[in-house]
């Protein structure tokens, strides 16, 4: 009897210290693990609620269904706002591009007076609470007797964003070889087709990853927006004020939907790099 | 001539927009914040009687709200630090050809909307999920202890939100320090703990520094979390500031509680950047 005791706990021994020498050596990994399990556990969620044969809210699991996946508009309201998000977002996208990209070459390109004013200037908005932004905006439509709607949402987003656009752009130019340009320069191009056919070109896929970043900064706010749009909806505000009564599990499609196409995206353009670098 | 007048070429449309739809409206703000409602008149309509009280009346009253608004912007400041930084070293120097992958894998679950993940969470940490019943079996907490609505649900929500604005600036600077100087820590016979206390941790001061920026400002102005992962006692100062305009009308109110905000963030800011001793980030 007390022999089989023995027996039994000899091989523990080494096992417990085989698992702690596991555990040391693939610490990193475990943690990794879990910190990306946490990360993934919401979307987990909503991309599995968004199968849930919910009715009206989608609180408790009812049963699986592809019926939200086959007619995402079949909560009237989630296809208003989020073509909404859209329309505001491509807005956003250009106008922050457009004028961001222009500081941007200034500031990168360009020795002259006040140069540092401007660079505070950029930082001040991504340094200010969105809600300050927010509220001091709509403080400025209302002394103007502007009703907050589509154009001031328009507005509001492109404010907030330019500062992101020049951020990265100039990470993109700072980057540049100036020896390229000279070389283009000495094989007499002038300074419109360099900056065309040698400048332009190499700065592309920043000015690109800029707007991606416009646009996913617009289409995922809710603070501003929620102060300067009135009554337009849009997809993040649908969410919130739904929160309360429960979302409709068309809403979980759509973020689902929002997160495979943003990841195709980014997979995308890795894939396209890896080939020009190639 | 033309070169000179380049940059302010360039800079013009843009400068001209953020001039009238950034600083114009700061500018008014701070203008409303001094004002008082006009005698007799209807809600919502004030005149400027410079009334600096104001901004004394407003903190009084919301000093509650304010001090949570930093505390709980600290803690998840702290938390994100906690959790982003292995997770960003590991990605930096344990990750190999998968480094590009993970570095994605970080970012999206961003793409799913703010609001969704949020309120994923309140589902999650509330009587239908899965936590709360299981962690009641397990006894770690009491039958009638709850997650959601609590302080515990709405520093969580802000921790989680905020991470990729911790790990990614880790990452960029963890990334570019060289592995050869951690070696040359170890031959130098400095033990692991060592090496990333005078080595690894002051090369990546920069990515600290500008991750934490990141999130304790978006954090501490933050009321999404409050309002939907809270209660009426996790109130932050977003909260005050959002129902002053949208259901008080109480405009002078919310533009010296904004401007306070405005205020001590960027005090705090300057003072912090003054300590860790990075002021080339800015």
């Amino acid at each position: 009897m007390s022999k089989k005791v023995v027996d039994a706990t000899i091989p523990t021994i080494p096992m417990m210290a085989r698992f702690q020498r596991w555990f040391g050596r693939n610490l990193i990994r475990v943690y990794m693990v879990l910190a990306f399990t946490y990360l993934f556990i919401p979307v987990a969620y909503t991309f599995a609620f968004s199968f849930n044969d919910s009715g009206k809210s989608n609180l408790i699991w009812k049963g699986f269904t592809l019926d939200n996946w086959k007619n995402p508009c079949g909560a009237p309201e989630v296809c208003t706002a989020l073509a909404n998000s859209i329309k505001i977002g491509l807005l956003a996208t250009i106008f922050s591009t457009i004028l961001g990209t222009m500081i941007a070459f200034a500031i990168g390109r360009h020795k002259f007076k006040g140069r540092s004013t401007s660079n505070l200037l950029i930082f001040l908005p991504m340094a200010t609470p969105e809600i300050v932004l927010g509220a001091s905006l709509l403080s400025l439509f209302l002394v103007f007797k502007i009703n907050p709607g589509f154009w001031p949402t328009v507005v509001a987003h492109v404010m907030f964003c330019i500062s992101f656009v020049v951020v990265t752009v100039k990470a993109r130019i700072a980057s540049l070889d100036p020896r390229l340009e000279q070389a283009a320069m000495d094989l007499y191009a002038n300074e419109f087709q360099t900056f065309r056919r040698v400048t332009l070109p190499l700065v592309a896929p920043g000015i690109a990853g800029a707007a991606l970043l416009a646009f996913s900064l617009s289409f995922d706010d809710f603070i501003i927006t929620n102060f300067n749009s009135g009554t337009v909806s849009t997809f993040p505000k649908f969410v919130y004020t739904a929160a309360a009564r429960g979302i409709p599990a068309q809403a979980n499609v759509i973020g689902s939907g929002m997160f495979f196409l943003a990841l195709a995206i980014v997979i995308a353009g890795q894939f396209v790099n890896r080939r020009k670098a190639r | 001539m033309g070169k000179i007048r380049t940059p302010y070429l360039l800079l013009l449309p843009g400068f001209l927009f953020l001039f009238t739809f950034f600083i114009l409206p700061i500018v008014n703000l701070a203008q409303t914040s001094t004002q008082t409602p006009i005698a007799g008149g209807d809600t919502g309509q004030y005149e400027q009687t410079l009334r600096f009280q104001n901004y004394i009346d407003a903190f009084i009253e919301n000093r509650e709200q304010f001090s949570r608004s930093f505390v709980y912007a600290l803690i998840a400041t702290v938390l994100a630090l906690m959790i982003s930084y292995p997770l960003a070293y590991a990605i930096a120097f344990k990750a190999g050809k998968y480094k590009n992958f993970l570095l994605v894998l970080v970012v999206a679950p961003f793409f799913t909307s703010f609001l969704l993940r949020t309120v994923a969470w309140k589902q999650i940490l509330g009587e239908e999920g899965f936590v709360v019943p299981t962690l009641r079996t397990l006894g770690i907490i009491s039958p009638s202890t709850t997650l959601t609505s609590t302080a515990f649900a709405v520093v969580m929500g802000m921790t989680y939100n905020f991470l990729p604005f911790m790990t990614l600036p880790l990452y960029a600077s963890i990334d570019r320090i060289d592995p050869r100087t951690l070696e040359a820590s170890g031959d130098l016979y400095a033990n692991a703990f060592t090496t990333f206390r005078k080595v690894t941790l002051p090369l990546s001061m920069p990515g600290v520094v500008a991750g934490t920026l990141l999130t304790f400002i978006p954090a501490a102005g933050d009321y999404v979390n409050a309002a939907i992962l809270g209660s009426p006692n996790t109130k932050m100062i977003g909260n005050v500031i959002e129902s002053r305009y949208f259901k008080i009308v109480d405009y002078p109110t919310a533009a010296a509680l904004s401007f306070t905000l405005m205020a001590a963030i960027l005090i705090l800011v300057t003072i912090y950047i003054r300590k860790a001793g990075t002021e080339e980030l800015v």
